[in-house]
């Protein structure tokens, strides 16, 4: 068709616009940074070098009286500069997935790292002296706290506490073995490979060994950014990732500690047992200081209801802060964020509001995205700017040691690690976490800060460093994703969490509990159980506001996932607004009215005017706090059922009716009282009829009349045998819980309507029978506005066939 | 507690037990040592109210249905029966490797199929489901919350939508959960 291609050959050229503006930009930034940098020369020799500022600058020179245009960058140097290094981030971010194919081979990291050396080439090309842009304290304490945070806050804590173990050996044991091997071979062969004369033999021990270890860590940023696209199971996943994330600790005791000895030059026994003590003073000291933030942070979050809009920047600082405190005393201030992102996400996110939660993710995101852009392209400039001293042997001595390392210390800690184990690690297990061993920024800025005077080979390391850092992010970053397929190593599963599994497993805790009961071992279950049951007697008292507190997991659960079914469903549909009300039962007060509403599939209802939709969203979102179980028993009992003949037509009717039946609820508002257990949500609903199945809603007790309004505790449900015609109206696919009965419930809603109550759960049986005729007539006329209305596969078509027999 | 011969022969048939499942024999010693302190009446095998003695049991929400569990089968709970029992692997797993997994775990629960379904018709209905997440969630949640779980529960898992649960579908619905490798309890050594 020609407006296709027409549109196609638009998208294209759009496309290619895009990229050449974002290489203008590119030029532009880089030679307005190229200015900034060297604004210390003249006015003249700034002006020749710079586009825009030439024009400005020869009126200037003019003798004018007032300066009409004037030029002043000085004032608006520094966050000029800023904001044009992460505008070009994101600009690159977005241009790597308009080039069709690329974002598949190349991981985003190594085409950042090449951006990076684009940028510092050009800069340097120009003459320009290129920024000492990846600046250490820029680096810890701007760049690196967002990637931490967002990693912890959204720590899946279940797998990582389960691995807990094993990720810690893989991180303490793991990083000393590869420092200690790094460090010392490195030694022995700077002393042994070359002559005595060259400047490799006059590196020390102490400076070989803190050179092991600040290349021996894996870096959280690298594994984060080539792990995110690869889709690895959960297990590997969290295994390399929390390694990552553990060592931290370990890397700041080494770093510190090598540093100290090299700058004193004598090592003694006591000085080595005080590093190990550090280690442990860093490590739980970080987790301590971490915990405390997340507390406050938990409890802050306790009284924000009055003021949400600042909910998420008390995430934000107190986690800063809790970081930054770690850092004054030397802990370790990685885990110090993990612990206050981790601890405090349970109760903030149970204290915020929906709104707050969105924002904190999408920021944290954000952030986190544009400090690991700017961390890659900082790499590559970095690179450019030097200074270098190339040492074949040293750079891949330490690059053939690096992996050496890596592998043995990861098959030798499995091979222990597996006695303990439940689950094994497989050989191609230990081959990805081998392989994940990514080094990144953290280590370059670590050499970054070493000390010239001390040491002298500050250079050579940093090459190296460099060498190291490009080998893993290229060569292991681009093929990894290959040998994940070749291996065909488990994927991460997409579908989400279903309530079964939730029940399930909390089903199995208790069940394993039991049984370590019974054993009389205390296992990890007893203690889990154990924490848990604290938890919900003190802790969730005192930092949950509200209600909240005593909401069991479970419903929380739960809720959730009707939210996000009930936000679906409105996102997909957009049709007619139900009034089927809120899918859940709980009646808390600080749980907002939901979008309550359940659509029908776009092609069913083309011709309903907007205006009419709007008023009805109206209506029902200034109703639906307080008559949420009126509305459900309205949905299915009261509503009009119009006979379906013609469809689309009868639909609008229908809605017609709903607005008198509105009305009238209205005036039985007085009757309800207490927040009745809707007898049926509309997921249930729904899927009671996407599973074909005929249901009847008989309350217990209710066989009288409409009196039985005040004692709306005693409903429950209680599938009936096959009487009433169901219709399934598929959105999504057949038998997904999605699939709305819009159709039905008009059908049910139009006997009780019939009945004029309005309110009750009456026992349909009676009017049944009698509408049973009419029924079987809609029924086929239901049928026939189904087939023409869902979209649905085979068997839900079967299903409907077999639903109408009464 | 060592394993030294002498008390390995109090427990009676050791060694046939030791190849029967497949534990060791610190295993064995450490099963037996807890047989003889639940037994508290000396009797020779394990009885309801020795079970409920258990703090912890009394504690936990289906307590009373590990405890109906074990003794519902009718076998008398001396101490074979009761090593043999640990093995009983997770029925959910039926595949071959997944054996082997569950058999070098040192132990592992009953199925836990069998302890939703109470009455044994081999479907776990709404009944049972809501019986079961009563126990759970206690008094906290009102009976039309629990409703809804259970409804919900139901619709997501019931492919032939008899609006019961049976044992495939049980199966098929926490498959991806990796039920092997949660339904076992690891001993210390």
């Amino acid at each position: 068709m020609p407006s296709r291609t027409v549109s196609h050959g638009a998208s294209g050229r759009l496309r290619g616009l895009f990229l050449v503006m974002v290489l203008v930009f590119l030029e532009g930034s880089v030679f307005t940074v190229a200015v900034a940098s060297s604004d210390q020369h003249s006015p003249i020799t700034a002006h020749s070098g710079s586009h825009k500022a030439t024009d400005h600058g020869s009126h200037n020179n003019t003798g004018k009286a007032f300066p009409v245009l004037d030029l002043n960058y000085e004032n608006v140097r520094v966050p000029f500069e800023i904001s044009l290094w992460v505008l070009l981030a994101s600009l690159m971010k977005l241009g790597f997935h308009l080039v069709p194919h690329l974002s598949n081979i190349v991981p985003e990291s190594c085409l950042l790292i090449v951006v990076g050396l684009l940028v510092g080439g050009i800069i340097r090309g120009t003459g320009e002296t290129v920024p000492p842009v990846l600046d250490s304290k820029l680096f810890f304490y701007i760049l690196l706290p967002p990637i931490i945070l967002d990693a912890g806050y959204f720590l899946p804590i279940r797998p990582f506490m389960e691995n807990l173990g094993t990720i810690l050996i893989f991180a303490v044991v793991g990083t000393l073995w590869n420092a200690f091997f790094v460090g010392g071979l490195l030694y022995g062969v700077c002393q042994i490979g070359t002559e005595s004369s060259s400047i490799l033999s006059r590196i020390g021990l102490l400076q070989c060994l803190l050179f092991g270890s600040i290349i021996s860590a894996v870096d959280p940023v690298a594994v984060l950014a080539v792990f995110e696209e690869i889709h690895i199971n959960e297990l590997l996943h969290i295994l390399v990732f929390g390694e990552s994330l553990l060592n931290d600790a370990v890397t700041v005791v080494l770093y510190h500690l090598f540093e100290e000895f090299s700058g004193i030059g004598s090592v003694t026994l006591l000085k080595g047992f005080l590093g190990v003590i550090s280690f442990f003073v860093v490590a739980l000291g970080g987790v301590l200081v971490g915990v405390l933030y997340g507390i406050l942070a938990a409890f802050t979050s306790r009284f924000t209801s009055h003021t949400r809009v600042i909910e998420p920047l008390f995430v934000f600082l107190y986690s800063y802060m809790a970081y930054l405190s770690a850092e004054i005393f030397h802990l370790s201030g990685i885990m110090a964020l993990i612990a206050c992102g981790a601890v405090m996400r349970p109760y903030v996110e149970a204290n915020i509001s929906h709104k707050s939660h969105t924002t904190i993710k999408y920021f944290l995101k954000m952030w986190s995205s544009v400090s690991e852009t700017l961390i890659f392209i900082f790499l590559g400039v970095a690179t450019v700017a030097g200074p270098h001293d190339w040492n074949w042997t040293f750079v891949t001595v330490t690059v053939i040691l690096c992996l050496v390392a890596r592998v043995i210390g990861v098959v030798g800690l499995t091979f222990i690690i597996n006695k303990f184990r439940i689950v094994k690690l497989t050989t191609k297990d230990q081959f990805i976490i081998a392989y994940g061993g990514l080094r990144g920024a953290i280590a370059f800025s670590l050499g970054f800060l070493l000390n010239k005077e001390h040491f002298p080979e500050r250079e050579i390391f940093l090459t190296a460093i460099i060498t190291v850092i490009f080998f893993t992010v290229f060569v292991q970053g681009m093929t990894i994703k290959p040998l994940v397929e070749l291996l065909a190593v488990k994927k991460k599963q997409e579908a989400k969490r279903s309530i079964n599994e939730e029940i399930h497993t909390q089903f199995l805790d208790h069940l394993l509990t039991g049984i370590e009961d019974i054993c009389g071992h205390y296992g990890h279950h007893h203690w889990k159980d154990k924490l848990n049951r604290f938890n919900k007697k003190y802790v969730k008292k005192c930092l949950i506001a509200g209600e909240r507190s005593k909401e069991p997991q479970l419903i929380a659960f739960y809720h959730k996932m009707e939210m996000k079914q009930a936000i679906q469903l409105v996102e997909s549909g957009g049709g007619i607004k139900m009034p089927s009300a809120v899918p859940s039962t709980v009646s808390m007060q600080n749980i907002q009215p939901r979008p309550s509403t359940k659509p029908a599939p776009e092609r069913a209802i083309p011709q309903l005017s907007k205006n009419k939709e709007e008023e009805i969203r109206k209506i029902l979102r200034t109703n639906l706090q307080r008559t949420r179980q009126r509305l459900r028993s309205y949905n299915r009992h009261t509503l009009v059922a119009d006979p379906y003949e013609d469809g689309l037509s009868d639909l609008f009717l229908k809605k017609q009716k709903m607005f008198q039946i509105e009305k009238k609820l209205k005036e039985m508002n007085t009757y309800l009282t207490v927040p009745a257990p809707p007898p049926d949500s509309p997921t249930m609903c729904r899927a009671r009829l996407a599973s074909g199945k005929h249901t009847d809603f008989k309350p217990d007790q209710v066989q009288k009349g409409n009196k039985m309004c005040s004692d709306p505790q005693a409903y429950s449900i209680k599938p009936a045998s096959n009487k009433v015609p169901m219709i399934q109206v598929d959105l999504a696919s057949p038998q997904s819980p999605d699939s709305v009965n819009l159709l039905d419930e008009f059908g049910q809603a139009n006997q009780q309507e019939e009945e004029e109550q309005g309110l009750m759960m009456k026992p349909p049986s009676r009017p049944r029978e009698a509408k049973k005729p009419s029924e079987e007539d809609e029924a086929k006329d239901q049928q026939r506005l189904m087939r023409c209305l869902s979209d649905p596969g085979p068997s839900a078509d079967e299903d409907e066939d077999g639903a109408f027999l009464p | 507690m060592g394993s030294s011969s002498s008390s390995r022969n109090k427990i009676p048939n050791a060694q046939e037990l030791m190849r029967q499942t497949g534990f060791s024999s610190a295993h064995l010693l450490r099963l037996h040592d807890r047989f003889e302190s639940l037994d508290r009446d000396n009797r020779g095998y394990l009885s309801p109210d020795d079970f409920e003695a258990l703090g912890g049991l009394a504690m936990n929400p289906i307590g009373g249905r590990i405890i109906e569990a074990f003794f519902s089968s009718g076998i008398p709970w001396t101490f074979p029966p009761l090593s043999g029992f640990w093995l009983i692997s997770v029925q959910l797993t039926e595949t071959e490797t997944k054996k082997e997994h569950s058999k070098s775990s040192p132990a592992a629960g009953p199925g836990s199929s069998n302890l939703y379904d109470l009455d044994r018709d081999g479907k776990i209905s709404r009944e049972e489901l809501l019986q079961v997440l009563r126990a759970m969630l206690g008094l906290q949640v009102t009976e039309e919350q629990l409703q809804s779980i259970a409804e919900r529960a139901i619709q997501e898992a019931d492919l032939d939508k008899d609006d019961a649960i049976s044992f495939d579908e049980f199966k098929k619905s926490l498959e991806k959960m990796d039920i092997d490798t949660k339904m076992s309890v690891s001993f210390l050594k």
